[in-house]
């Protein structure tokens, strides 16, 4: 079923109320449609992820619009259970999913931890707590679509850093030497 | 019209008081741009999340620390919790005690965690005091027909 094109659709993983709230906010003053749920299971759960069909019936069902469609997926990293580096795992893997972007928030500011994320594909990274204008550029995720390749995308991203300092998300962390 | 003015000078000064003591930093004024006519509760309505979600925490920390093996994980996760929610919504303070808080229970550090927890209570009781305070004023420049004033 094709969504509407006016609204894209976010799915947003977290395990605390009082962010999925404000995430929920920050995302519909950017005007995407949101849903926002608990946790990695819920979240594969609502994607058509049930875990014990083939990968091949879950693509089947995904492909021909059984179940919802998201234009991208934010995850908080530390979640009781599965957590967002875990969900990004099952994502990415999957040949149904894993040309959705997803992005991962943090409280945490590690290196080691932020590339583990890109290396498996994430798009960004976001230190929390989360802003209107992180949430602005999470837009052009959403609209680039998949074209690049994964080491490439992270290596854009590392560029940036060092060509603009005062980008939002990965200003956080400490200056990356190629 | 005076009225007005006096409430909501009041109104500023208090806010500015706050975020000069380190009771709220810039994330709260994130937060407060979040709220417009569509959603003109939405401050009110996270900050009582925060509460809610806060006093189940400093309840399920007293409990963990009361035991006599102390679960350190279970404390670990009410406050990571905690500095998480108060850190989304600019609660400083009470994030900076919860930053403490992590080495000593790191360190196993019974001691340490107790006085911890009674930092991080005293923080959150002040904090919400005042923001209820803030409500308090809010209420009341709408009562009169004024307008909240946006600061920053």
């Amino acid at each position: 079923m094709p969504q509407t094109k006016e609204l894209l659709h976010v799915l947003a993983v977290d395990d605390s109320l009082v962010d999925r709230k404000v995430i929920e906010r920050l995302l519909k003053i950017s005007s995407c449609k949101v849903t926002a749920v608990e946790s990695g299971s819920s979240a594969l759960q609502y994607l058509g992820l049930d875990g014990e069909k083939s990968s091949s019936v879950e693509f089947d069902r995904v492909s021909q619009g059984l179940c919802n469609q998201v234009n991208l997926i934010i995850t908080d990293y530390s979640m009781p259970g599965m957590s967002g580096y875990q969900l990004l795992k099952k994502l990415k893997t999957s040949s149904a999913l894993r040309k959705i972007p997803v992005v991962i928030m943090s409280s945490e500011n590690i290196m080691s931890r932020i590339d583990r994320c890109l290396e498996q594909g994430a798009e960004d990274f976001l230190v929390k707590p989360v802003k209107l204008s992180d949430v602005e550029r999470l837009k052009d995720y959403m609209l680039k679509g998949q074209g690049e390749d994964d080491k490439v995308k992270a290596a854009y991203k590392r560029k940036l850093q060092e060509d603009d300092p005062s980008s939002q998300s990965l200003s956080k962390r400490p200056p990356l030497v190629n | 019209m005076d009225i007005v003015n006096q409430l909501q000078r009041q109104y500023v000064d208090f806010l500015s008081s706050l975020y000069r003591e380190g009771l709220l930093d810039d994330q709260f004024l994130q937060i407060q741009k979040l709220q417009d006519e569509s959603n003109p509760d939405f401050v009110n309505e996270v900050v009582t999340l925060f509460f809610e979600d806060s006093e189940k925490l400093l309840h399920n920390l007293a409990i963990a620390l009361d035991q006599q093996h102390v679960d350190y994980q279970k404390v670990d996760a009410c406050v990571h919790q905690f500095k998480g929610s108060s850190s989304s919504i600019g609660a400083q303070r009470v994030r900076n005690i919860c930053v403490s808080f992590r080495t000593c229970y790191d360190a196993k550090n019974l001691e340490g965690c107790l006085r911890c927890l009674q930092q991080v209570k005293d923080e959150y009781y002040l904090v919400k005091n005042k923001l209820q305070t803030l409500f308090r004023l809010e209420q009341q420049i709408v009562a009169a027909g004024g307008a909240i004033p946006i600061m920053g």
